[in-house]
């Protein structure tokens, strides 16, 4: 599903430049559910963005889905990201002047699906996660898990390839954070790709796989016993 | 452009933004309220100048005479200067192509009869050129013609207010009104904008008075229109023009202002237009200046706007809008709030012009209003504005990277 070879990206940072990602090479396959580890500066984030198309790497091949990843344009990129992947963020990102309902629309939308389809799927997707009937609330009449189920549903909503999630549980406190881990294996389970990036260990271990970052490269890339979520809900 | 969903999106946005929407509306809507008023003062002006003039052809010349103040060619001063049937007739064959109207004007004090209504009114003796040099209107009936002066019939006609004051609620037309114990008929009823005086005058065939009174063939004034294509300053040529030939004519010192005097509006006109042109020019400049920090207002206002919204704008371009969408999203947004506050804006201006009147008249401004041109002109302005104000704030949007927009603070 993921291709990526000998990846490079630096960042210029006044008249010095940062050497980010020093040559990564990483791959995922369908139905994988990958949490990519390490300390803040390690680079996770650097390469989600990649990966995301929400930045470009200096050098290096990147294909999705067979899909060669390079030198697109902005117009492209979004085409791509509405076609290929879903976003959930540490901090939600909700559009706060939007229902439930019409925030995991929205994709659809991007879509040029008919409203009365983005409606009944939106449905069909907060009613996955579990919140049905907060359909019509707006962002700020929900808690914090509440608020990422409804970001989880709305990377759903596009059926994409791959979700990406970045610290989606950085900002929930544990309970909350093993119910939306719970969600995501859920997902996982029906097949979908997901990539999770987390520095909390027992979030990485939900995962069936851990990819370690250091200082740019890949330290450690192994496969785990997945522990279910389920039993601390 | 049509597309009912992003219309959707847009009045949602709106809807929920509705201080902002509000403030960049207003902006717009004052701009245009203060453009339309100050026009519409300006026209008024413009009418209230205009209107001086018509009651009378704006290319009307008199031409008077008097007594000479300087002997000349062996002529004592003080002499009379008397003009004729002969320099009417000069004035219509010696100008051919320069002259549209002319008419002598004989004038006398009369004492009116009917039945027992009687009231002293001022008489002129006309040619029926007379009738498109004073723009008089006519009511009912005709105006004198060219058999009335020929055959010097006994036909006249009568102001509205002649008629008000000797016939009371009958109709004059066709009776017959005694003119110092003479019997006219009367042959039409006219109306006029010069004001009441104006309206009590009666006119008759010039050569009729002139057999009746005294048996002569004497003119006291010439009022002549000249061609309208001719410009200010040929027309004004030509009034000095006349006033040579008719000194040579009477054999007066050229120099001599009392025995023949010419005037016309040509002047007067070309004056009061450069005044006029000078006060619309600075209405247009500070209406356009007020227009124009309206869509700077717009324009800083939604660049604001697009400041408040990067994280959404981000959002939206993670989740698939491209840079196209969001650019037509904001400017949009952008035309919609500036033509509706604008129209807003444009409709209240009218409705002050309309609620002004004519209560300023005393201020030289009658009648203001602005006209259907510029109300289309100033909308698609509007749009327009609209447009620009949007369109730098939009590429801005555009050009939001997502993954700094989404960057936590």
């Amino acid at each position: 599903m993921i291709e990526i070879k000998d990846l490079h990206k630096s960042y210029q940072m006044g008249s010095n430049s940062l050497h980010v990602l020093k040559g990564i090479d990483f791959s995922v396959k369908e139905g994988e559910l990958v949490a990519i580890m390490g300390s803040s500066g390690s680079g996770k984030s650097t390469l989600l963005n990649i990966l995301g198309m929400l930045d470009e790497a200096d050098s290096g091949s990147y294909f999705l889905d067979n899909v060669p990843i390079k030198g697109l344009n902005e117009t492209k990129a979004a085409q791509y990201r509405n076609k290929f992947l879903g976003f959930v963020f540490q901090s939600f990102n909700l559009i706060n002047y939007k229902t439930a309902l019409e925030n995991v629309a929205l994709p659809l939308y991007y879509q040029r699906k008919k409203r009365k389809e983005r409606t009944d799927k939106a449905m069909n997707y907060l009613g996955k996660v579990g919140l049905a009937e907060w359909a019509t609330h707006l962002p700020s009449e929900l808690s914090g898990g509440q608020k990422q189920r409804v970001a989880i549903a709305r990377a759903l909503a596009a059926d994409p390839k791959v979700l990406l999630a970045d610290e989606p549980t950085g900002a929930l406190d544990s309970k909350t954070s093993y119910e939306v881990m719970d969600i995501i294996q859920g997902i996982n389970d029906e097949g979908r790709t997901i990539l999770v990036v987390t520095h909390e260990p027992d979030i990485a271990n939900m995962c069936k796989r851990i990819v370690h970052l250091k200082d740019g490269v890949i330290v450690e890339d192994k496969k785990v016993e997945q522990v279910r979520a389920s039993q601390y809900v | 452009m049509f597309d009912r969903d992003r219309w959707q999106e847009i009045f949602e946005a709106i809807g929920k933004n509705k201080l902002r929407t509000f403030l960049s509306g207003f902006t717009v809507a004052l701009g245009i309220l203060i453009f339309t008023v100050l026009l519409g003062m300006g026209n008024g002006l413009l009418n209230s100048f205009l209107s001086s003039f018509v009651d009378d052809a704006q290319n009307i010349i008199f031409i008077n005479s008097g007594n000479t103040s300087k002997a000349y060619k062996g002529f004592q001063e003080n002499r009379k200067i008397q003009f004729k049937n002969e320099d009417f007739e000069f004035v219509k064959s010696n100008y051919i192509g320069k002259v549209e109207f002319a008419t002598p004007r004989v004038y006398r004090n009369s004492q009116a009869k009917y039945k027992k209504e009687s009231g002293s009114y001022s008489i002129r003796a006309v040619h029926p050129d007379h009738q498109y040099l004073e723009k008089t209107i006519m009511m009912k009936g005709r105006y004198l013609n060219e058999i009335d002066v020929n055959e010097r019939t006994k036909n006249i006609v009568i102001g509205r207010l002649v008629e008000k004051d000797l016939f009371k609620n009958e109709n004059a037309l066709g009776k017959m009104l005694d003119v110092d114990g003479i019997p006219y008929k009367i042959v039409g009823v006219f109306q006029d904008s010069g004001g009441d005086n104006e309206e009590r005058i009666i006119y008759i065939p010039y050569k009729t008075v002139q057999l009746l009174f005294g048996n002569n063939d004497h003119i006291n004034q010439i009022n002549l229109s000249y061609n309208m294509a001719m410009s200010t300053e040929q027309a004004i040529a030509f009034a000095d023009q006349i006033e040579q030939d008719f000194k040579e004519r009477f054999e007066v010192a050229p120099d001599d202002q009392s025995a023949i005097r010419v005037r016309s509006f040509a002047e007067d006109i070309k004056e009061t237009m450069v005044i006029l042109g000078g006060i619309y020019f600075v209405i247009f400049i500070v209406g356009i200046g007020t227009l124009i920090s309206g869509v700077i207002g717009i324009g800083n206002i939604m660049t604001f706007s697009i400041k408040e919204r990067t994280k959404e704008l981000g959002i939206r371009k993670a989740l698939g809008a491209s840079p196209k969408s969001i650019i037509a999203m904001v400017l949009q947004e952008s035309i919609l709030i500036t033509s509706v506050a604008g129209y807003l804006g444009l409709l209240l201006g009218i409705f002050v012009l309309k609620l002004i009147g004519n209560n300023l008249e005393e201020f030289f401004i009658l009648n203001p209003k602005v006209d259907t041109g510029v109300i289309v002109v100033a909308t698609i302005t509007l749009i327009l504005a609209g447009l620009l104000a949007g369109y730098i704030p939009a590429r801005r949007a555009a050009r939001i990277k997502p993954i700094i927009a989404l960057r936590d603070e």
